[in-house]
């Protein structure tokens, strides 16, 4: 397994330098939007590792709910302490490439909105484990991931269809409209990478997740079998 | 209800109750017969309140089996429970009587008399209309205990019932809870005066780190008790 | 012992009680003036911007005032460990709920009754489209709030820095809510575009979200 993982990992690695490459020379500079036209190359696939790791938070939690196996509740927390974090990156870069492209630094349209939500509903499940008494409480956590998710998708349509008098700038859609193939190739790569990057961390994750909860087992069932003077 | 080995109220098999590495209750196992009161004694921190809530399905055992008058299903035996805290369980805002009445809607009693006959049995007023906020803290002990039993349930949970009652109304209780014990009764009884008991209880469930280690029983002789009880 | 039945003696033992001690109500009626009266000498707005700005105003004094409606209300049952009672009894967790709900909903109102008034005057308000859709939005947006209130109530009692979470945790679940409701009731007050989309939307969401919270509210009420 550790040898597995060390293989994906310098894999991870090696994608993830040749995307940089790519990202910053190899890709020609784009024509309207000027260099800061690249962080493109990290928003969009930060942006889709996200999209993947809050669904499937969505789906661990459910499944918990119903099998109670911690080994699923690892994976929950994994993915959704990563999805946080791709989030944040997501909601920090994008403001740093609209404001000089498109002038400004936020919009409420549907998918920036709904990013933030996500965001804001996932801190909030990291809190709900975090301030538990008596330690995390993974059934908690995971009806309140259900009902952020399916939040979310109600935010996604409450601001398409209420909020349609302010000006929708479309992000992200560079890659329909003719787009150079050195850059497409520098985009793909990207996706590729931090896909695999964010598989890591997750991995990296459950697994520390799940020696915890290894340990601690280990350690009750030691003092549950432990015999003491006198007793029966 | 006659107390016979073939059919305890309650069965534990390798009960174990874990917190993160702390295990509050190891591997407690044991055959509780009905008709009996149990005195559960052990220092604090021993799992004795933890047992208690674990009987009362407050609690899920994070390993092992439970088994009360015959059936695995929690939900099902709910309405044959009764459990009192040290905390009175009790609405301050309320009087005794508006307490105990939506209690007893809980268990689907909707009989008024039911509830003013569980107060009588304490030893209490139904007819006060103060609120139980301003109740003394051995009345409020009362009339929580009036609430667990309220539904006549055959197995009484108890977590320290006498702690803040004088000796007079602890005696009074002790005797309702003797008299509840030969009807048929189980008691499990937490408490930290095991004297009070002395002659009621049928016998002393020792815990001391989240086991039971002992259980000693106890023989009741009619010179112990002035009353006789058959 | 039914499931309305429990539901009914649950409802009037806390409305008896809130009658008595007058916790929550008070908390909240003080609260909301606080929030209106604030936000009246913050924004000097002619009559065409009141009524573009005052259904947001209105849903967030809401919003405010709710969640601490909310926290008395579960506050209560953790007094004495009195929920444990409910626990211990065969009672269904989901009457619990729905008492609590609807509970929490009539504070609310309550407070809408209340506060309405004092926005028309302070705004000069005046509606241009059907008042019914108004008192529509606020009695679905109502329960939009209040019923992931309880929810997220039951939740938060059982955490450290519970008046911190519950809003926390409330206020991104509600933006979608949030959002119809300030749409419904913008639309009606300034007569442009159609109420009738949000209005659907929170009740598909009220719909959703109850549902929801009724399926798993026994889980909540019996995690440790």
């Amino acid at each position: 397994m550790r040898s597995k993982f060390a293989i994906f990992a310098l894999f991870t690695l090696a994608l993830l330098s040749w995307g940089l490459y790519q990202a910053l020379v190899g890709a020609p500079t784009e024509a309207t939007m000027g260099p800061v036209q690249r962080i493109f190359y990290y928003h969009v696939p930060n942006a889709w590792v996200m999209e993947l790791c809050f669904p499937l938070n969505f789906l661990a939690s459910i499944i918990y709910l119903i099998t109670r196996k911690p080994a699923v509740d690892a994976f929950a927390v994994a993915t959704a302490e990563v999805g946080v974090v791709f989030c944040t990156v997501v909601l920090l870069t994008g403001p740093i490439w609209a404001r000089p492209v498109w002038g400004i630094w936020w919009t409420w349209d549907a998918r920036l909105t709904s990013t933030l939500v996500l965001w804001l509903i996932y801190i909030g499940y990291l809190m709900l484990r975090k301030l538990s008494t008596g330690g995390p409480n993974p059934v908690l956590a995971a009806a309140f991931a259900i009902f952020g998710c399916l939040d979310a998708v109600f935010v996604f349509m409450a601001i398409r269809w209420f909020r349609t008098q302010h000006p929708q700038p479309v992000f992200g859609g560079g890659a329909n409209s003719g787009i150079d193939p050195r850059m497409m190739h520098a985009f793909l790569i990207n996706m590729l990478a931090f896909t695999c990057y964010g598989a890591m961390l997750v991995w990296i994750r459950y697994t520390l997740e799940r020696t915890r909860q290894k340990v601690d087992e280990a350690h009750a069932m030691k003092s549950l079998l432990h015999h003491e003077a006198g007793a029966k | 209800m006659i107390s016979s080995p073939d059919n305890p109220a309650v069965v534990l098999n390798e009960v174990s109750k874990l917190y993160g590495r702390f295990a509050a209750l190891r591997m407690v196992s044991g055959e509780f017969a009905a008709g009996r009161l149990y005195l559960i004694l052990g220092e604090n921190g021993a799992g004795k309140s933890t047992l208690l809530r674990v009987l009362a399905g407050l609690i899920e055992p994070s390993h092992g089996k439970l088994t009360i008058l015959g059936s695995s299903d929690r939900k099902a035996v709910k309405p044959q429970l009764g459990y009192m805290a040290h905390a009175s369980m009790l609405y301050d805002e309320l009087s005794g009587r508006e307490n105990l009445a939506y209690f007893a809607e809980l268990y689907g009693i909707r009989d008024r008399a039911i509830c003013d006959q569980a107060i009588r049995t304490v030893g209490l007023d139904p007819a006060l209309e103060r609120r139980v906020g301003q109740y003394s803290q051995g009345m409020r002990q009362r009339l929580s205990l009036a609430r667990a039993i309220l539904n006549d349930p055959r197995i009484l949970l108890l977590d320290e019932p006498f702690s803040n009652v004088d000796v007079g109304s602890a005696k009074e209780m002790t005797r309702l809870l003797g008299t509840m014990r030969d009807s048929g009764k189980t008691i499990f009884l937490v408490t930290h005066q095991p004297a009070l008991l002395e002659g009621v209880a049928d016998e002393s469930v020792c815990m001391s780190s989240g086991r039971v280690i002992e259980r000693v029983a106890h023989h009741l002789s009619s010179l112990e008790t002035p009353e006789a009880k058959r | 012992m039914s499931v309305l039945g429990i539901l009914r003696v649950t409802l009037t033992k806390d409305l008896r009680m809130e009658w008595r001690s007058k916790d929550a109500i008070n908390s909240m009626l003080f609260f909301a003036l606080l929030v209106v009266v604030i936000f009246s000498f913050s924004f000097d707005l002619t009559a065409e911007e009141s009524r573009q700005i005052a259904g947001g105003l209105i849903w967030v004094a809401l919003l405010f005032a709710a969640v601490v409606a909310l926290n008395q209300t579960w506050a209560r049952e953790l007094r004495n460990q009195v929920l444990d009672a409910y626990r211990v009894s065969p009672a269904p967790a989901e009457s619990l709920f729905m008492a609590k709900t609807i509970g929490n909903f009539l504070f609310v109102a309550v407070l809408e009754l209340l506060m309405t008034p004092l926005f028309i005057v302070f705004y000069n308000l005046r509606s241009v489209g059907p008042v019914y859709q108004l008192v529509l939005a606020s009695l679905l947006g109502n329960w939009a709030l209040v019923v992931n209130g309880t929810f997220f109530g039951a939740m938060s009692i059982r955490t450290r820095s519970r008046e911190v979470l519950l809003p926390l945790i409330l206020f991104p679940i509600s933006i979608p809510a949030l959002l119809a409701m300030v749409g419904a009731t913008t639309s009606t007050l300034t007569g442009e575009g159609s109420a009738h989309l949000p209005l659907v939307f929170l009740a598909v969401y009220d719909v959703v979200f109850t549902l929801v919270g009724l399926f798993l509210f026994e889980t909540v009420l019996q995690a440790e």
